[in-house]
């Protein structure tokens, strides 16, 4: 059978294809950026036309999936962990009206926080909700889940989640395809007052979804993606959710782990499946990735019950991504002494490129804030979070996308004065316009740059919702035009850029000052793919 | 067999390219493989590394364990030091001797090799410029891969294959020059063992 090398998150992209969706709904964010990239790359789904392009943000994403689904129509949604927080609002009120044409929300967590503000573990979300959560172990499994996962929901009639730490999302293996499905034909909801949740209704279909909550544990039980592994040797049950399970059979070359396994990878957990290994076993050893969700689940609150062991106890850390070591560790295996890291190694910090606007930016505000104060610039999340670190340190704060307008106003309205905000173009369109009402609603004392590189860089260079449209918006919500400012970061324009910041500080009012000069990385990638596509023209 | 690779790096010095030859000529032979990599903030000049597994049954973790590494293939000297604690006391650390400096306090790292290469096999080679010698000057990762190709269980003829499969949408000439520069490195390596 022909295998494909497919990363984690393309091997979801491809499933969802062949699936037959007729679109993939999604912002970008590390690791899950390269399911939707993936998909728009892809001549079946250009052929067919599937619904690529990006959304400003995880919320309009989600909302705009269970559109599609609302006509009939099979959709994924993409989004990194903290996306969903974002999409939240959606997300838990969709798990009550339900879906009509399958919908899988594809959600990738960052244990250890490789490229995010946290590690949240998304199961919570889906426990929160009460829908199915599908947690793959490998490549082939994220593509044969998510390929069943649409059918799936359209039998329970709910949207699905399918949940990826980032090492399944960027690691490749081989990885064989199924057949591809045609798209659903267009079809509205038999009850038209399906996605209706005023509380008549929404009380309704809450007690639906509680109904249902039986029958998918039942599911869950059946489910061929959770299996129950016997072992002869009865001291220690092992229950290992997802990628958990590699991390423990790393430690048994030849497969033959002594102790009986249960892998969980479909969700609700499976209780029989649990229940058996509880009574077989003296002792329980729960290995997860992400919060011991299962683990709290096992735990006996009296403590009179079996003992479970597992992140919370310390037998495996509280914190960060798991891996084979841990797993020899936890079942008491001596690791040879490993070869020691030489003291001269130094560490090696990203760091903006050679030629990127933000430094220019950076330079620039530094001098005023010499001038009035340091502690004073809230900023977010993108490229230009680097100048919280040395040789910059301008930027103070970075939360949540878009908190640094918010966060500037409140600590103005508080009386600190002059506050600064610094945004990124994609994080303004994400989450920063409403912010900005609330300024000019309230006429607050802010200083907002926005640091318009044209591009979403900081997750590869994808296109901006922002793009062209920033002044207009702004002056749209409501900016006086005298206080939208305009310059390119480049050093030449040193002088220029602080002189406009230091105007700007004098005006007791919301000021917009764009710094917009496009990504050296963004003109390179361009550049790279218009050869390709030339390349491509030309033979 | 099995051969475990770290793949290390400064984020856009292209050890993808490397990895995709070898996954290539992995699938070509039917191998199992695993490669994990670094995404992200790799555009940055951060450090990067993949853990790469090769194998002629399933492989689980898609992560190498401590001390199991058979081979550090690093395209840039210090990022060679960064995963050591992977490699196996028996394996071979194999590096470019060509530095990346993007950092104020870049070590100098002579005695740290020289002390070393007393506990394991190093072999240090100037890939740029043996590249540039071949007369393809970007092909230094592929000088790279050809010097530690004699550790790796995959017999070198399925390794070009491998290169051959992912350079040949640019053209018969960068496929010649890249298979060239592996050839290169193969040689450098097989006069130093
Ligand atoms: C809710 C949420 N979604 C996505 C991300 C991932 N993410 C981090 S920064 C960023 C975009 C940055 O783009 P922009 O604001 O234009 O700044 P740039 O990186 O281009 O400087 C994204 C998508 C996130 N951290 N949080
Ligand atoms: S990727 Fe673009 S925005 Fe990010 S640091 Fe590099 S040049 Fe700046």
């Amino acid at each position: 059978m022909q295998r494909n090398l497919l990363l984690g998150v393309e091997a979801i992209g491809q499933a969802a294809i062949d699936a037959g969706i007729s679109g993939v709904y999604a912002y970008p964010g590390t690791p899950s950026t390269e399911i939707t990239e993936y998909i728009q790359n892809n001549r079946l789904a250009r052929e067919r036309n599937i619904h690529r392009e990006w959304s400003a943000n995880e919320k309009t994403a989600l909302e705009a999936a269970l559109g599609m689904s609302y006509a009939g129509k099979r959709t994924m949604a993409c989004m990194k962990h903290v996306g969903l927080n974002v999409a939240a609002d959606v997300f838990m009120n969709m798990a009550i009206t339900g879906i009509n044409g399958g919908l899988v929300v594809a959600v990738a967590d960052d244990p250890s926080q490789h490229s995010s503000q946290n590690e949240q573990d998304s199961r919570f979300y889906g426990k929160f909700a009460m829908i199915p959560v599908f947690e793959p172990s490998n490549q082939q499994e994220a593509y044969d889940m998510t390929y069943e996962a649409f059918a799936f929901s359209e039998k329970a009639g709910l949207p699905v989640m399918m949940r990826i730490p980032t090492r399944l999302a960027h690691s490749r293996s081989g990885v064989v395809q199924k057949m591809v499905q045609t798209e659903n034909p267009l079809k509205m909801p038999e009850n038209l007052m399906q996605f209706m949740l005023l509380p008549v209704y929404g009380r309704k279909y809450y007690q639906n979804l509680l109904d249902k909550q039986d029958w998918l544990a039942e599911l869950s039980e059946e489910s061929a993606y959770n299996q129950y592994f016997e072992g002869k040797e009865k001291s220690l049950g092992i229950v290992c959710c997802g990628i958990t399970y590699n991390y423990l059979m790393e430690n048994y070359p030849n497969g033959n782990c002594p102790y009986p396994v249960v892998k969980i990878a479909h969700y609700p957990v499976p209780q029989k499946l649990l229940q058996k290994l509880e009574n077989e076993c003296d002792e329980l050893l729960v290995v997860e990735e992400g919060y011991p969700l299962v683990e709290e689940l096992l735990t006996d609150f009296f403590g009179k019950g079996t003992k479970v062991s597992g992140r919370l106890d310390g037998t495996l850390p509280r914190r960060g991504e798991l891996n084979p070591d841990h797993l020899a560790k936890a079942l008491g295996r001596e690791l040879e002494e490993p070869l020691q890291i030489p003291d001269t190694l130094v560490g090696r910090p990203p760091s903006l490129c050679a030629g990127c606007g933000h430094q220019d930016t950076y330079e620039a505000l530094n001098e005023v804030i010499a001038e009035v104060g340091n502690g004073r610039v809230f900023s977010d999340i993108g490229c230009y979070t680097l100048g919280a670190l040395p040789p910059y340190n301008t930027i103070n704060t970075c939360v949540d996308m878009g908190a640094s307008i918010t966060m500037a106003k409140g600590a103005a309205d508080a009386g600190l004065s002059p506050v600064f905000a610094v945004i990124g173009d994609s994080t303004f369109t994400h989450s920063g316009i409403t912010g900005l009402l609330d300024c000019v609603v309230e006429k607050s004392n802010v200083n907002i740059l926005i640091v318009d590189n044209e591009t979403v860089a900081m997750t590869g260079g994808q296109d901006s919702s922002a793009k062209g449209r920033i002044e207009k918006i702004c002056e749209g919500v409501g900016v006086a035009p005298e206080h939208i400012r305009l310059f390119v970061p480049l050093k030449k324009n040193h002088d220029e850029i602080v002189k406009i910041i230091r105007e700007e500080i004098a005006y007791n009012g919301v000021s917009v000052i764009i710094g917009r000069r496009e990504c050296v990385q963004r003109i390179a990638k361009m550049k790279r793919l218009h050869k390709k596509e030339a390349a491509k023209n030309g033979q | 067999m099995k051969t475990d690779i770290i793949l290390a790096g400064v984020g856009g010095q292209g050890i993808l390219s490397i990895a995709a030859s070898l996954g290539a000529a992995a699938l070509n032979e039917n191998y199992y493989l695993k490669q994990a990599e670094t995404h992200g903030m790799s555009q940055r000049g951060g450090a990067v590394v993949s853990h790469l597994r090769i194998a002629d049954h399933p492989i689980y973790s898609d992560l190498i364990p401590t001390g199991q590494a058979d081979l550090i293939l690093s395209v840039e000297p210090m990022e060679s030091l960064r995963y050591l604690p992977y490699l196996s006391p028996q394996g071979s650390l194999v590096t470019n001797t060509a530095g990346f400096v993007n950092i104020s306090n870049y070590p100098d790292l002579e005695n740290t090799f020289d002390e070393l290469s007393k506990k394991i096999n190093i072999i240090r080679i100037d890939a740029d410029q043996i590249a540039k010698e071949t007369g393809n000057p970007k092909a230094s990762n592929m000088v790279m891969l050809g010097a530690a190709s004699p550790f790796i269980a995959i017999h070198e003829e399925i390794i070009i294959k491998g290169i051959e499969t992912i350079f040949k949408a640019k053209g018969e000439k960068i496929v010649e020059m890249n298979v060239e520069a592996f050839k290169a490195g193969r040689a450098f390596s097989l006069n130093k063992c």
